[in-house]
């Protein structure tokens, strides 16, 4: 057919803006949770915070891969993910210091930013919290035929959680289009993986006939390719994946954890700074590509930083909710 | 009540009624749960639903009560109405986390962007030889956390009102049915109605003590008060219907009028229902009364197997009247 258009690949140009928009969602995001150590240690930040530092690549490898409409579901460590959705750095830091201008005018917080807009569901502080709830939204794109995929981010911890298991095998019996993402940062809070996780992870979801992956999670461009193939294979109807993301918490359990030595070596932290840090793999892949230069990327961490510190100011200046705000939202429609 | 043309339903059949109207008004709503399709639940309140709707709105889940309600909350979030069947209300302590840490604080904790229009459709009530873990009346665990409505119907015609008002409902409800008043029957007219949350419902006028029963405990009340009458001393007998939101005003405007109370509920006693309407009954008529609140409730002990040991836990007729008379005295 003359006149048949081709659109299996990406032209050429697509794809270099594609990874050089990716390269400034992880910087973005970096930047993002500095600023949010920097916040909390100076005391300027009410509550509790948990970076995603280091694991920059799997949230952004994962939502470049979705549509503006597709659904997502956070955790307590989700600043990332709600940031690579399309969330916006001046009401996301509005949120973390309880402004009304936040995300969830205040009422949220660091772990419960959510966003119709951007199909975030919302981050939870139960770990495994919002398995339900993402299986949920596959459950009614499905029903409604719209099209729409679910992805299901949680830390390696929620694997602990019998609910997990209780939806993927609904998911699988109902052929939901949810993909669960399992983030492996080697530590539930304080204590390493390995003590408290039986057998093999991706094992558990072959187990209920979920597709499923492991793939390197420092490696923005594997993550991407991988979360394309499934989330796009769940868009068609074919059912659930389980994906396992491999990667590294740079940080501690939260930022209050700063004494680290009786779980984990400083050297297996420079370890993986050094040698699989999502973002120096990435642009040494754009330079080698040739389709950055150290300028360029320059550039591109530059404007990142001004949109940081215009948002801390936004949010350090915007007012807080007045108290008569306290009872308001507990019920719909009232 | 509008008149019901002689028709009587039984409170299963009330239900049902409810539930395929509502389907067939909103094709949102659907119905999930273990044993609800082809066998129509265990309590045969479903029966007849999937053969009109079909196994995509009448849906059998796993035996997970965690996960199909969790999945629920997030169908609730993204545009369907569930409407969660959890086949007995002991097993509410397995979906806790999603109706109370989930359900009940999305929308609050978005900033009221996010909400959850669902109904947890569950049982309560002792006394069909079930044991201590069929046979609970947990209700107020729901009524203890902001975010939920809870519903406990006492006749038919509530309860075909009081769930079409669940189902259109933007919030997450609870709604709980007695299991021993299924075959209860009691006028339900043809024509559409629904009934608003909030509002209390005198099921007998009196003048000398108010009894405040909630579903199972209505017929004890009515039973009592029909004792008492015999005795010379008139009970007015309230229905709060819901128990969030609850009807302060007409529950306190009967304990003036009678100056008298008896709370009744078939949860438990310690801090339940009956503690929390008695200290609204307290706060709002003190200079009325001219007894302390009674608090009727179940007996505080896992309820028990053996028919006598587990008729000895709920309040009966008998010990309503003698209460009464007591305070009455």
């Amino acid at each position: 057919m003359a006149t048949a258009v081709d659109r299996s690949p990406l032209d050429s140009k697509t794809e270099d803006e594609l990874w050089l928009r990716v390269y400034r969602r992880m910087v973005t995001i970096r930047l993002f949770e500095e600023q949010v150590n920097d916040l909390y240690t100076r005391a300027l930040m009410p509550g509790l915070a948990h970076l995603y530092i280091g694991e920059e690549g799997v949230a952004v490898g994962i939502c470049e891969a979705l549509r503006p409409d597709d659904y997502i579901t956070s955790t307590h460590r989700g600043h990332g993910h709600c940031l690579a959705k399309g969330a916006t750095p001046d009401r996301m830091f509005a949120e973390l210091l309880g402004k009304e201008a936040g995300y969830c005018k205040g009422k949220g917080g660091s772990m419960h930013i959510a966003d119709p807009a951007t199909g975030n569901l919302g981050a939870n502080a139960i770990v495994g919290g919002s398995a339900g709830i993402a299986t949920g939204a596959a459950f009614s794109a499905k029903r409604l035929g719209t099209g729409q995929v679910s992805v299901c981010f949680f830390g390696e911890g929620a694997l602990g959680q019998g609910s997990l298991y209780e939806v993927m095998n609904m998911a699988s019996l109902w052929k939901l289009p949810v993909v669960y993402v399992c983030e492996n940062n080697l530590y539930n809070e304080y204590t390493h993986f390995s003590e408290v996780t039986a057998g093999d992870i991706l094992a558990r979801g072959t187990a209920f006939g979920l597709e499923s992956e492991a793939v390197d999670g420092q490696d923005v461009r594997a993550v991407h390719a991988t979360a394309k193939r499934l989330v796009e294979r769940a868009r068609r109807g074919e059912g659930p994946a389980l994906l396992l993301a491999n990667t590294y918490r740079y940080h501690g359990h939260h930022v209050g954890d700063v004494s680290r030595d009786y779980y984990r070596s400083k050297q297996e932290e420079q370890q993986w700074k050094s040698e699989r840090d999502p973002i120096q793999i990435l642009s040494a892949w754009l330079t080698a590509q040739k389709l950055a230069d150290a300028a360029s990327l320059g550039q591109i961490q530059a404007e990142a930083k001004a949109e940081i510190d215009q948002a801390v100011q936004f949010a350090t200046a915007a007012p807080y909710p007045g108290v008569d705000k306290v009872a308001q939202d507990v019920y719909a429609g009232e | 009540m509008p008149g019901s043309n002689g028709r009587e339903l039984t409170l299963a059949q009330a239900i049902r009624e409810a539930l395929a109207e509502e389907m067939r008004r909103d094709s949102r709503v659907f119905i999930l749960g273990e044993d609800i399709a082809e066998a129509g639940h265990p309590f045969k309140v479903l029966t007849g639903l999937v053969e009109e709707f079909g196994t995509d709105r009448v849906l059998d889940t796993p035996i997970s009560e965690a996960g199909f309600t969790g999945v629920a909350v997030g169908a609730a979030m993204t545009g369907l109405r569930p409407v969660v069947d959890i086949m007995f209300g002991d097993f509410v302590t397995l979906t806790m986390d999603q109706m109370v840490n989930q359900a009940a604080k999305v929308h609050y904790m978005s900033g009221g962007k996010w909400k959850v229009p669902m109904v947890l459709r569950t049982t309560l009530g002792a006394t069909r030889r079930s044991a201590a873990q069929h046979s609970q009346s947990l209700h107020a665990w729901f009524c203890h956390v902001p975010g939920l409505k809870v519903v406990l119907p006492s006749t038919p015609y509530d309860a075909k009102g009081l769930l079409k008002t669940a189902i259109r409902d933007e919030n997450p409800v609870a709604f709980f049915e007695d299991k021993m008043m299924y075959r209860l029957k009691g006028p339900v007219p043809e024509e559409e109605y629904t009934i608003p949350f909030g509002v209390a419902d005198i099921k007998r006028a009196g003048d000398d003590i108010t009894i405040v029963a909630t579903s199972s405990m209505v017929q004890v009340a009515l039973g009592a008060a029909k004792l008492l009458e015999e005795a010379g001393i008139s009970a007015e007998v309230i229905d709060p219907r819901t128990l969030w939101p609850l009807d302060e005003k007409t529950l306190i405007e009967s304990a003036k009028k009678t100056s008298r109370v008896i709370v009744m509920d078939e949860g438990y006693g310690r801090y339940g229902v009956v503690a929390e309407i008695a200290s609204v009954i307290a706060e709002g008529a003190f200079f009325d009364l001219e007894a302390p609140v009674k608090k009727m409730g179940a007996m505080h002990v896992p309820i028990p197997f053996s028919p006598p040991l587990e008729d000895a836990t709920v309040p009966t007729e008998q010990s309503v009247f003698d209460a009464a008379r007591a305070m009455c005295g």
